[in-house]
């Protein structure tokens, strides 16, 4: 089992190694996946449900966007 | 919620947010779904002749196919981000609905692409040939099956069903998986995405190989993909259009006003004419309401035809849809607006008395969300089917854009039945090794890439904004469903996002021009 996990790893290590024109592409990708999860999310995302402390207090703010007519 | 000028501003950029990233998104969807389908034929191919020209080939085919795929990837990620961030109350309001299909999508059919994925491109020489055979088929069908858990989830927007709501968490809880999973709107959706999809990875490796023909280039090469991608690309030309049918046969049904709008058919009738093409006027230049076309070619009876299989049914209108039409039992739209707002109001009534403690009160107003009982029954059919219809304030908001939905569907089956022509003639002067001596033709096939993505864009406009008020059809506009956050952060995001999504889709297009003209493995 161990063997096979090992083996694993390194398939994956090599392929990885081995790479040229994926290497700058997953660089690419991993760069906007930070840009959009670790700083976009942080200044422009407020959590507006997680911020419930409670699935009650989730379900009742929902029901209260849901039941508050335009021009309410 | 107040439809203060903020409100309205936040409302159209997140709409056009997420119309951007999701547009974005599905610049590369349909090419990972296709092409990974053609380099498994031609390393099949390969598995069975041992030639290794067909090695060479397959491997050219994928090179690009994991270009397109690492991108893709980034870009769907940021969809299901949105709807936390963007869409929170449509987010909670459809619950477990979206939830299971976009989890068994992750668990099911993500893991399976990637495992294989790895074996796929790491793995020659590596692992048996066999294996990577079995890994790159893999990788294709795991594709698909992400595709279909997505779409199951779109098709349950466009036609609510296999579901209970919940007053009591504001959410809708799934009672039947299988209705959702098999609903004609899924089963149509999907099988008409996918297939639309094998064919613009058809027109794309066509494309490609034109160019190599047009430097005189790797001729071989070339004229073997043509030789499987105009096949390819024919069967699926036909079964896009053959779907592309039933599909309309299904919105008739369950989007009545997405199908008058599509066709910008006013006024109802019986041996209703298909508009094949037509320049439709404003409504400020029309002199009568029959005046909707500057010129138009109509073919009587089609529609009639294509939506009930009928040249003698009736095709409600948009009048019909918007003032009711008691002869063919269509409410107006003013009624669902009245049922709806009861809906809502005995929504917040619940509310109210569980707040207030009054549990007896509020014990019968949740009977009536209860599908068990006549009561409930009775109120779900003729009130809460209405509901999204009570936060609207006139009609006429049930109205999509016409002229959007009209030229929409016309770019879209126009380009999709050209392509079969295409595909024809192309095979045709392929076999006879005449290709490389008609550049005209050549020149043709490389300028079907960028309008086959253009025409694949224009059905998801069709699909999505045909859909519009609705963010699901009928229970919850576009208004109800945003987070209330101010504009200014969506307006900052969007152009953020712009940014960063079009520098993305520029680095693809180099570095896969860049691997188009490195070609093939040296020999």
């Amino acid at each position: 089992m161990w063997q096979i996990a090992v083996r694993i790893y390194r398939f994956y290590r090599d392929g990885f190694r081995q790479m040229t024109v994926g290497r700058t592409l997953w660089l690419l990708v991993l760069l906007k996946l930070f840009i959009l999860f670790a700083i976009l999310r942080l200044f422009f995302f407020p959590d507006v449900l997680n911020r419930f402390p409670s699935e009650e207090e989730r379900n009742d703010f929902v029901l209260e966007q849901l039941t508050t007519l335009p021009n309410d | 919620m107040p439809m203060d000028a903020d409100f309205l501003q936040m409302i159209d950029w997140s709409r056009a947010q997420f119309a951007m990233t999701a547009m974005y998104h599905w610049l590369f969807v349909p090419l990972t779904l296709g092409l990974g389908f053609l380099v498994a034929i031609m390393e099949t191919i390969y598995y069975r002749t041992g030639d290794p020209f067909w090695r060479r080939t397959t491997r050219f085919w994928m090179r690009l196919f994991a270009v397109n795929f690492a991108i893709g990837v980034a870009t769907g990620l940021i969809l299901e981000f949105e709807f936390g961030t963007n869409w929170s109350n449509y987010s909670h309001f459809v619950g477990d609905i979206f939830g299971a299909p976009l989890a068994v999508e992750g668990i099911m059919a993500f893991f399976l692409e990637a495992t294989f994925f790895a074996v796929m491109f790491f793995g020659w020489d590596r692992v048996s040939r066999r294996f990577h055979l079995a890994s790159t088929w893999l990788v294709a069908i795991g594709a698909s099956l992400s595709a279909l858990w997505i779409l199951v989830a779109n098709a349950w927007m466009q036609y609510p069903v296999g579901m209970t709501f919940n007053p009591e968490t504001a959410r809708n809880e799934m009672t039947s998986f299988w209705e959702v999973l098999l609903s004609p709107v899924a089963i149509n959706k999907f099988f008409h995405t996918v297939s639309s999809a094998y064919l613009l990875s058809a027109v794309f490796v066509i494309g490609v190989s034109a160019w190599f023909l047009l430097k005189g280039r790797e001729e071989r090469m070339a004229r073997a993909s043509i030789r499987i991608a105009t096949i390819w690309g024919l069967v699926f030309a036909l079964f896009t259009a053959l779907t592309g049918d039933k599909s309309g046969a299904v919105i008739a049904e369950v989007q009545p006003m997405k199908l008058a709008a599509m066709e910008a058919h006013y006024e109802g009738g019986a041996k209703a004419p298909l508009v094949a093409f037509g320049v439709v006027k404003p409504e400020h230049l029309r002199q009568t309401p029959d005046d909707l076309f500057h010129f138009k070619v109509a073919i009587p009876g089609m529609l009639s035809a294509m939506s009930y299989r009928d040249v003698d049914a009736y095709v409600a209108g948009i009048d019909d849809l918007l003032y009711g039409n008691p002869q063919q039992g269509i409410l107006s739209a003013a009624e669902k607006i009245e049922r709806g707002k009861t809906a809502i109001e005995t929504l917040a009534a619940f509310r109210a008395a569980r707040k207030a403690g009054e549990t007896m009160r509020a014990d019968s107003l949740k009977a009536l969300f209860n599908p068990d009982t006549e009561a409930g029954k009775s109120f779900l059919e003729n009130y809460f089917a209405y509901f999204g219809y009570g936060y609207l304030s006139s009609p006429e908001q049930t109205v999509p854009n016409v002229p959007l939905l009209f030229y929409s569907f016309r770019i879209m089956v126009g380009w999709g039945m050209f392509l079969v022509l295409l595909m024809l003639i192309v095979w045709w002067q392929n076999r006879k090794g005449t290709l490389p001596r008609h550049r005209w033709l050549l020149w043709l096939m490389m300028l079907a890439v960028p309008i086959t993505y253009v025409a694949s864009q224009a059905g998801w406009v069709l699909a999505e904004v045909g859909r519009q008020p609705w963010v699901i059809q009928n229970l919850l506009p576009t208004s109800a469903a945003v987070s209330g956050i101010p504009s200014g952060s969506v307006v900052v995001t969007f152009f953020l996002f712009l940014l960063l999504f079009t520098g993305l889709l520029v680095a693809e297009v180099m570095i896969l021009c860049k691997q188009i003209k490195i070609g093939p493995d040296k020999v």
